[in-house]
């Protein structure tokens, strides 16, 4: 069991959704982030201010899954938001102590399994 | 009184007060319609989108000033104008022929119109269009599209000579720009997701506002073109009052039967179309007629948006529908329930005068084709010496930051303060850590 983090580019977003729910992956939550990523800094101008945008708009995506899920997870998440482009973002795999599905009470792997599918 | 303070003999003071207010309700407008415009598109080209609105006040106004006045409304030439009163030569203190009001009011009330013209085309172009090729579209467009229109409906040309009548603006401001809209929405082409994604309205309070305002500024738009106090102003500036209202009942109505819900933008939309479809007929038909003409010019409009949505034409923002529709049904209607005892003018068919429905269809053969045809070659031009569109990976970053150097809604985390002595040196790319 293992907790996928995926920073994207927000355009990418919806591709990244796709993507996932072509590997069947359905259960996510996604969140908007501002980070850093090594890429070029957007400088704007605002009424003879101008700054250096140091943080980029991301969306962040938390997928819990069981361990069979884990590439086809990280698989999806390259294929949505690779745009080949410094600042697609990046993806981090963390072990999960544990889950519980809140309505049911179940753990752990069925907790991350979409109702219907084990 | 003395000299200096008397008005020039044939002016009148209550016409010219009123029109300079209209004037100003009328300038109004086109920061409305960018408010509108802005509320639709997406958050990342919000500014780009309302900033092609005051670029039509910038361009408009100063292509207005040199050419497009005088081709609009010198002399009586068949198509086009002259030339004397280019660059305001002879606008000045005495009337307008035919009114009593200064020239000058006269000048800046119908640069208004060619204003917010030019920014409803915009609404075809959001979200891809570059901003450079924007300023010249406007600019060449003012002239070549607006003031032919203009001439043709309000300055002498060959329609109102002919007899076709239009109170406010159907031919060259409605017509005008919703089907030069739809000439331009095939020119510069779809954005890189339409159909693909939704690509939904960003803020409906803005486009909710901005429909109120546009509503508020209809008001000298309409109640202006009679260029006085009198009762044609009157009755078109209560007219405005009465369409759209029924506008939105029937709006209401198509919404709830088509999805059970009345709709907010939908609301907004059906302002405009109904503000739109008086906008022709405003001083020519009984305040009756004009609560029937709001009431069914719902329907085309609403047709339309829903047929088009399902095309592969990405106009954005349905300015043919809401705009080239309306007016069009407008400018139709005037041909039914046209009505001398209210107009002084003239009788349409159902009061025994068919030539007049022949006159307002001549113009909503003409001007659509007009408009969509001059449209779709000045762009096809432009696009051969710098392109129309902005590439997919700025599309996809968003028109604000890419042409603009700017958001509408900056946090100010992270931004850093470029100090002038480094010159505003753009900084270059980190290379990636991977």
């Amino acid at each position: 069991m293992k907790l996928v983090i995926g920073i994207v580019r927000p355009e990418q977003a919806n591709q990244v959704l796709e993507a996932l729910y072509r590997a069947e992956v359905k259960g996510f939550s996604i969140s908007r982030v501002q980070g850093h990523g090594g890429e070029l800094d957007r400088v704007e101008t605002y009424r003879g201010t101008t700054v250096k945008m140091g943080l980029e708009e991301k969306v962040r995506f938390e997928v819990a899954v069981s361990d069979s899920f884990v590439q086809p997870t990280i698989d999806a998440l390259c294929e949505g938001a690779r745009t080949g482009e410094v600042g697609d973002g990046k993806i981090f795999v963390l072990p999960l102590e544990r889950a519980i599905r809140i309505r049911t009470g179940d753990e752990d792997v069925e907790a991350v399994t979409p109702v219907g599918k084990s | 009184m003395s000299a200096v303070t008397a008005a020039v003999a044939g002016v009148d003071t209550g016409d010219t007060a009123w029109m300079l207010v209209a004037t100003a309700l009328v300038l109004m407008m086109t920061p409305a319609l960018g408010l509108f415009y802005a509320g639709l598109v997406r958050s990342k080209n919000t500014l780009n989108t309302f900033m092609m609105c005051v670029a039509a006040i910038a361009v408009a106004t100063v292509t207005w000033a040199a050419v497009g006045y005088s081709l609009a409304f010198d002399g009586t030439g068949d198509i086009v104008g002259g030339l004397n009163h280019a660059f305001l030569d002879g606008v000045d203190f005495a009337p307008r022929e035919g009114t009593t009001i200064p020239e000058m009011v006269f000048f800046a009330f119908q640069a208004t119109f060619c204003i917010i013209t030019v920014a409803l085309v915009s609404g075809a172009v959001v979200e891809r269009m570059r901003f450079g090729p924007f300023l010249v579209f406007a600019a060449l467009w003012s002239i070549l599209v607006y003031a032919v229109l203009a001439h043709w409906a309000f300055g002498g040309g060959w329609l109102q000579e002919g007899g076709t009548l239009d109170f406010a603006g159907g031919i060259p401001v409605e017509m005008g720009s919703g089907f030069s809209a739809l000439a331009a929405a095939l020119v510069v082409g779809a954005r890189k997701d339409y159909g693909r994604q939704a690509l939904l309205p960003h803020n409906a309070v803005y486009v909710l506002l901005g429909a109120g305002l546009l509503w508020f500024g209809w008001f000298g738009f309409n109640g202006g073109s009679g260029f006085s106090t009198g009762d044609p102003s009157v009755l078109a500036f209560t007219n405005t009052l009465l369409t759209p209202a029924c506008t939105l009942v029937v709006w209401f109505a198509l919404d709830l039967i088509r999805g059970r819900k009345v709709t907010a933008i939908g609301a907004a939309t059906a302002i405009v179309v109904g503000c739109v479809a008086i906008t022709p007929a405003g001083g020519f038909i009984s305040p009756g007629w004009a609560m029937l003409l709001g009431a069914l010019a719902a329907l085309p409009s609403y047709a339309v948006i829903v047929w088009r949505t399902r095309t592969h034409v990405d106009e954005t923002l349905d300015v043919l529908a809401a705009h080239g529709t309306a007016g069009l049904f407008g400018i139709l209607f005037i041909g039914f329930f046209a009505e001398v005892a209210w107009n002084g003018v003239s009788d349409g068919l159902l009061y025994g005068n068919a030539a007049q429905l022949w006159d307002q269809v001549l113009a909503a053969i003409a001007a659509p084709v007009y408009a969509f045809v001059a449209t779709f070659v000045l762009l096809k031009v432009i696009n051969a010496v710098m392109p129309l569109r902005a590439s997919a990976k700025e599309e996809a970053q968003g028109m604000d930051v890419v042409q603009h150097g700017e958001e509408a809604y900056v946090t100010g985390e992270g931004a850093i303060l470029v100090s002038p002595e480094d010159g505003g040196q753009i900084p270059v790319a980190v290379a990636d850590s991977r």
